[in-house]
């Protein structure tokens, strides 16, 4: 058998794992339970963070505003998916709000109460995708001239415009100002999330191993080298901003689904300094990684380590010390010790099917040192 | 005309505080050409060792102590978490200074139990209330820019006159070089956290007087307001991160008095993108020319 056929094999399987664990899953627990709600989270993580991968990692474009993407996206989710009867409620203070339709209920009573729900809710994801979009497209126009560190501070800092921008008084019809939007429908088995993030991310495999994506890594390796070649720099660039932002709106919008209720306060810049951690820890430049770290991570904050928060962790009892914020204070310690011993993160640049090649050779590894 | 006092007099103080954090940021970026996240949390932690070294023991030790403090912190921060990464590419250093200062929020947040520390009137006699062109206010408003501008000057004087300033000046213009002309490079880099750090807690003290509490993430808004401050002046530059301080702080209080307090941190990140495109050396700033 060739290394070919092994790998697709590996990946095959993996995949079908992760599928049937998710639906094990969801057939042994109730969904208010935390390991499904861990699994939810988790996989939204992981979209936003391989949709960042793909600009700070395989475009190399330092961006910081993720989470000015993912507030339009969830906000764009929000608006366009409360149900009608339901509006007066949520915007008690602006009326019943601006909008007075809902595109899930709108497809339920065309295609029936459950296909229809789930063809509109997804619309509506896929929608608040193309809000992120467009905005990324308008917002990449000035930003994207800028080189690495003024980049990022400049993407922190829309994210940021985005945010006050949300919670202004006159737009309270539409953004319900700053009160909670609530009452949006729902997934509610972690089966869908895996599923639905699963295809997203796959569209993302595709690209980066797509000519677009050879393009990014060019970029990335050295500019001036990938416009002599031909490749369009200012193009690329914008493409790879305009996906990156389009895949974190859709994230936006799942993880409002997941949280219930959205607040433009969530969406904090240590919101996109928490992904990019993840990004990191994973290997820059690793979709695997990010996946796989979005995962622990996401299990090990949310669930395993909850006891380092409330006095009991695996059989130690410490109440002075196990206390409130414990928990995240040695998840920082470790991120710290990643960032300075294990630069490269767990999975380094490699993926799934990469485990099956023989080790690097070392000429290579001096090479991505520098 | 008599409402709009006020404010600007509250926005040349604003200004000055921020000053104190930009420079900060300044001196590090023209050295390590680091945006150093942490030194908004740094401001914090200074705040927060202010709110709980006033409570236990008289000024005259206090304030020794938060100086101290932020300075030895500033310091640990550059030698466990910048000094590994010299020779690693810009991003990895710009990843750790994120990572530090996740981690001092999430440390501060255990230590603090997670509550906001209420500030009780730590420095007595700044917080009187005075009167000034008609306007009441306390009298670290006036303070503030008075003394942001004595420190400026000693600073300028540090960089321009003394042996380490020089260093910094040569290893700001190359690193290597200097280097090479036997400048302790490590020295001076510690030299320039702990300048930045003593300014920050300077203006921690000043900044938190005017707040009924510090909470973990206090030092973040004005942390990144600061930056913008440095940028908007011109980054590598002290008079042009004073400058621009003192800009954006009076035109963040005008914002307020026109009855927009929603966009006041806006319009200051709405002006780095404009200047950033505009003119991304900044007012002061050097040209700086890629070197292929």
């Amino acid at each position: 058998m060739n290394l070919k056929k092994k790998q697709t094999i590996l990946v095959a399987s993996v995949l079908l794992i992760v599928l049937i664990g998710a639906i094990a899953l969801d057939a042994a627990f109730p969904s208010y339970h935390i390991v499904i709600k861990v699994v939810k989270k988790a996989a939204v993580y992981s979209l936003v963070a391989v949709s960042m991968n793909l600009l700070n990692g395989f475009t190399g474009l330092f961006s910081l505003g993720q989470a000015g993407f993912m507030l339009l996206g969830a906000y764009t989710y929000a608006i366009l998916s409360i149900p009608v009867s339901l509006r007066a409620t949520v915007y008690q203070y602006f009326d019943g709000g601006l909008v007075q339709f809902s595109i899930p209920e709108f497809f339920s009573g065309l295609m029936g109460e459950s296909v229809g729900g789930t063809v509109g809710m997804l619309l509506t994801l896929i929608l608040g995708g193309l809000v992120a979009a467009l905005l990324a497209f308008l917002i990449g126009l000035p930003v994207l001239r800028l080189k690495s560190d003024y980049l990022a501070i400049a993407t922190l800092g829309f994210a940021e415009i985005l945010r006050a921008f949300v919670q202004w008084d006159k737009l309270g019809p539409l953004t319900n100002s700053s009160n909670l939007l609530k009452s949006y429908p729902e997934f509610k088995t972690a089966t869908a999330y895996v599923i639905i993030i699963g295809l997203f991310v796959a569209v993302i495999v595709l690209l980066v191993n797509s000519t677009y994506g050879r393009a990014f890594m060019a970029i990335r390796d050295d500019e001036v080298a990938a416009q002599a070649m031909g490749i369009n720099l200012a193009k690329h660039k914008r493409m790879a901003f305009v996906i990156s932002s389009f895949f974190a709106g859709i994230g936006g919008g799942m993880l409002a689904m997941y949280m219930g209720a959205v607040q433009a306060l969530s969406f904090r810049s240590s919101m996109t300094y928490e992904i990019l951690l993840i990004v990191v820890i994973g290997g820059i430049g690793s979709i695997t990684g990010s996946v796989l770290t979005s995962f622990v991570y996401v299990a090990g904050v949310e669930w395993l380590l909850r006891g380092l928060d409330s006095g009991e962790f695996m059989g130690i009892v410490a109440p002075g010390i196990f206390k409130n914020g414990f928990r995240m204070a040695v998840v920082s310690v470790l991120i710290m010790v990643v960032v300075l011993f294990f630069r490269k993160g767990i999975m380094g640049d490699k993926e799934l099917p990469d485990l099956l090649k023989k080790r690097p050779r070392k000429a290579k590894k001096k090479e991505a040192a520098k | 005309m008599q409402g709009v006092i006020p404010y600007i007099i509250n926005g040349i103080s604003a200004g000055g505080q921020y000053a104190l954090i930009a420079i900060g940021y300044t001196l590090v970026y023209g050295i390590l050409r680091l945006i150093n996240f942490a030194h908004g949390d740094v401001f914090m932690v200074a705040g927060l060792i202010m709110v709980y070294a006033s409570s236990s023991m008289p000024m005259y030790l206090a304030i020794p102590l938060v100086l101290v403090c932020t300075v030895a912190l500033g310091f640990v921060i550059e030698r466990v978490a910048y000094k590994p990464l010299r020779s690693a590419p810009r991003m990895s250093l710009m990843i750790s200074a994120i990572g530090v200062s996740y981690l001092i929020q999430n440390l501060a947040f255990y230590l603090t139990g997670g509550l906001a520390q209420a500030v009780v009137n730590p420095i007595p006699w700044i917080s009187d209330s005075v009167e000034v062109f008609g306007a009441s206010t306390k009298r670290v408003t006036l303070v503030t820019p008075a003394l942001t501008i004595l420190l400026v000057i000693g600073l300028v004087y540090l960089i321009k006159k003394t042996k380490i300033g020089m260093a910094m000046r040569a290893a700001s213009r190359d690193f290597e070089t200097a280097q090479l002309m036997g400048i302790k490079i490590n020295r001076v880099i510690s030299a320039t956290f702990v300048v930045g750090s003593f300014l920050a807690a300077v203006g921690a003290m000043l900044y938190f007087t005017n707040y009924p509490s510090v909470s973990v993430t206090s030092g973040a808004m004005p942390g990144l307001k600061a930056f913008v401050a440095a940028v908007f002046g011109g980054i590598g530059s002290i008079p042009g991160a004073v400058v621009g301080a003192f800009i954006i702080g009076i035109c963040e209080e005008f914002i307020k008095y026109l009855g927009y307090t929603t966009f006041s941190d806006a319009f200051t990140f709405a002006l780095l993108i404009v200047v950033l495109c505009v003119k991304p050396t900044g007012l002061f700033g050097e040209k700086v020319t890629d070197k292929v």
